[in-house]
């Protein structure tokens, strides 16, 4: 009897515990709405999450993806309660911010892929190094037979053929993370183009999104373009191994743009573009994409919302990621992306302890 | 009999009714009143609602304007990173597709609103002519997608052929063949101001006096020439209006030019280099631009955008007052 009791309290005692817990992992405090606007990139993996979470937590959150740069200025606005961006904000940007600081919450990572059309090259037969294909993009380098090419694709046979070079002609975050690229491996490019979520391009063709680059790449012999990962495997356009910082070279694949993320040298803040990375196995085109949020919240019931959000976007929303073909956070990236989430203070104190 | 005296007497009373009215002008329904102040209303609307629209432009564009002034007309530099921003390449792109939309467009609209109006019997005319105006109607996005998976590619073999064939002419010349661009945005445009022109084209055409028309049949003409010396002379102001409404809807179009024209900053010199709208220039980039010049120079763009439309809308004024002067006649 006494027995019983004591197993009866217990449970009672466990199932308490267990509530408690689900409480802790989504205290709402009320708030039942979050907005938030920005990056397009990362929209189809955050409709995933916030659809889950409200499941989960009961907390709706709308999501525009109008795009890095209106994430941004919703977020100076303050007419948002969180940003989104592919991009880091520059000193101008951040200064224009009506909130004070913004921290860069980074969520996942994603990887960009040189996407051609060569007659007779399977996905993944070509080789390009860095520096091949900035002059590609600069157009210095003009016809697939070239010499440069041909150097590092021995038994390739490389058609004489002229390569049209497709971009991006809609400002995007995929754009900034392949210029931010290009700039690190060709000073020329670093000089001339420089890095942007558009650029004035050397040459040739634009296409609008990822469906206007990817179909211009299909139809035009010779052609190379740059699409994201997802889009590229969809589509099942042909794409190339890079060369990466480690002369390793590489297929665009989950592994290596998490590889990439998971290097010892990431900054506490995070504001870092992890293309080029020096991990042995990273995929050189691969960029995080950031949750922006003031470090400093004045509404007590949001603050603490959004701070419950990114929390569990980075730990537990984490498996929603590599389905839909973008790379978790792992190691060092998790744990300083947390840390920073722990940095969210509601008029001066901590929302998360 | 005491209906008939009712109906006698309700009958004076309207004539008299009438009469007052007839007599003074002045016997004001308050009906009429309230129906005067709403039209009035909604017309001054529209008017403040363009100063408003042209104010705000202004002062979305006026940080650009400082920084670059005139300057941002005649430039050929689009760059973002460097902060440098005007818009030429971009001018004669739009205007350029714009007009060889036109170039097609006019034969064909107003050869088949000729074939609707005066060709085709009564009971066939809607047969053919709603599914002319159900084209007008579908989004640009569709003609986009159309665009870029159906006509780009064959656009491209012509471009091949044309290249092939006749590249010594600087038109069909380019350094690569691409499928997107000029030729690929100006069909696209061609197709979807057609259908506009044609529907408008019909309609004025069906005003165009039966007994003209018939009288000149009477003389004797061929309907060749009952068309060419009395319809179309009889309608010309109208179905001039009918083309400048076509090409004000080429310039601003967006989407669909997006997806097909290529998009590129550069001055274009052959039909086959790619080049982009100002209109699709403005969609494409807003969502990004991410300093406040960037963001201000796009609004510039928007702002001669706007007063190339007005200058559009000017000059067919002017010509459509030569034309119903007689200094400008079509067909002496």
């Amino acid at each position: 009897m006494k027995l019983k009791i004591t197993t009866a309290a217990v449970l009672l005692l466990g199932l308490s515990a267990v509530s408690g817990q689900a409480l802790a992992a989504c205290p709402t405090k009320g708030v039942e709405e979050l907005t938030g606007a920005g990056a397009t990139f990362p929209y189809p993996l955050y409709s995933k999450m916030f659809s889950e979470y409200d499941k989960a937590c009961g907390v709706k959150v709308n999501y525009q993806s109008i795009g890095s740069g209106g994430g941004i200025r919703q977020l100076s606005e303050m007419t948002v309660d969180f940003g989104a961006s592919d991009g880091i904000m520059d000193d101008k940007q951040k200064a224009d911010a009506k909130g004070g600081a913004v921290l860069h919450i980074p969520t996942v990572a994603g990887a960009t892929a040189v996407v051609i059309n060569l007659p007779g090259i399977k996905s993944g037969q070509l080789k390009l190094t860095p520096d091949v294909l900035a002059d590609i993009y600069l157009k210095k380098i003009t016809n697939w037979n070239d010499k440069r090419i041909a150097a590092v694709n021995t038994g390739v046979k490389l058609p004489d053929l002229t390569i049209a070079v497709v971009h991006r002609s809609d400002g995007s975050g995929t754009t900034f993370i392949f210029t931010n690229y290009l700039s690190k491996v060709s000073s020329e490019w670093k000089d001339k183009v420089g890095s942007s979520t558009s650029v004035n391009w050397p040459g040739d063709v634009g296409g609008k999104g990822n469906e206007g680059v990817a179909n211009s790449v299909k139809q035009i012999p010779g052609a190379i373009g740059y699409v994201e990962v997802a889009y590229a495997k969809q589509t099942k356009i042909p794409w190339v191994q890079l060369q990466n910082k480690a002369k390793k070279f590489l297929e665009p694949t989950l592994e290596g743009a998490e590889a990439a993320a998971d290097v010892s040298s990431l900054p506490d803040n995070m504001e870092i573009v992890i293309t080029n990375s020096s991990n042995a196995n990273a995929y050189p085109i691969t960029g995080f994409t950031w949750l922006l949020v003031y470090e400093n919240q004045t509404d007590a019931g949001k603050g603490d919302a959004v701070a419950q959000l990114a929390s569990w976007m980075i730990t537990d929303g984490q498996k929603f990621a590599a389905p839909l073909d973008y790379a978790p956070l792992k190691g060092v990236a998790q744990k300083k992306a947390m840390a920073l989430v722990k940095k969210i203070k509601v008029n001066g104190a901590l929302v998360m302890k | 009999m005491a209906r008939d005296e009712v109906t006698v007497e309700t009958l004076n009373r309207a004539l008299a009714g009438v009469r007052s009215v007839s007599a003074s002008r002045q016997v004001v329904n308050i009906g009429d009143r309230v129906f005067y102040l709403i039209v009035r209303f909604v017309a001054l609307l529209i008017v403040l609602l363009a100063f408003l629209l042209v104010a705000d432009l202004f002062r979305g564009a006026w940080e650009a304007i400082r920084q670059f002034g005139l300057k941002f007309l005649v430039g050929t530099t689009w760059d973002p990173v460097a902060r440098q921003f005007s818009t030429l390449p971009t001018v004669i792109g739009t205007l350029v597709k714009g007009f060889i939309a036109l170039l097609l467009a006019v034969p064909v609209s107003i050869g088949s609103a000729i074939f609707i109006t005066f060709y085709t019997p009564r009971w066939l005319r809607p047969v053919i002519s709603y599914p002319i105006e159900l084209l007008a109607g579908i989004p640009s996005i569709i003609f986009g997608m159309w665009g870029l998976f159906a006509m780009v590619p064959v656009v491209r073999m012509i471009q091949i052929w044309l290249k092939a064939h006749f590249g010594w002419f600087f038109l069909f010349d380019g350094p690569a063949v691409y499928g997107v661009g000029v030729l690929s945005g100006s069909i696209i445009l061609f197709i979807m101001i057609t259908p506009i022109i044609t529907a408008i084209s019909k309609e004025i055409l069906l005003t165009v006096p039966r007994s003209q028309f018939e009288g000149m049949l009477a003389l004797g003409s061929t309907k060749w020439e009952a068309i060419w010396k009395v319809a179309l002379p009889y309608a010309r102001v109208g179905l001039f209006g009918a083309v400048i409404l076509g090409l004000g809807r080429a310039v601003g179009e967006t989407m669909a030019v997006t997806m097909v024209g290529g998009n590129s900053f550069d001055l274009i010199h052959s039909l086959f280099d790619p080049v982009h709208s100002m209109a699709s220039q403005i969609a494409s980039e807003f969502s990004e631009a991410t300093y406040s010049l960037y963001v201000s120079s796009l609004i510039y763009v928007g702002l001669v955008l706007f007063g190339i439309t007005i200058l559009i809308s000017l000059l067919a004024q002017f010509l459509i007052w030569r034309i119903s002067k007689g200094k400008l006649a079509l067909l002496d």
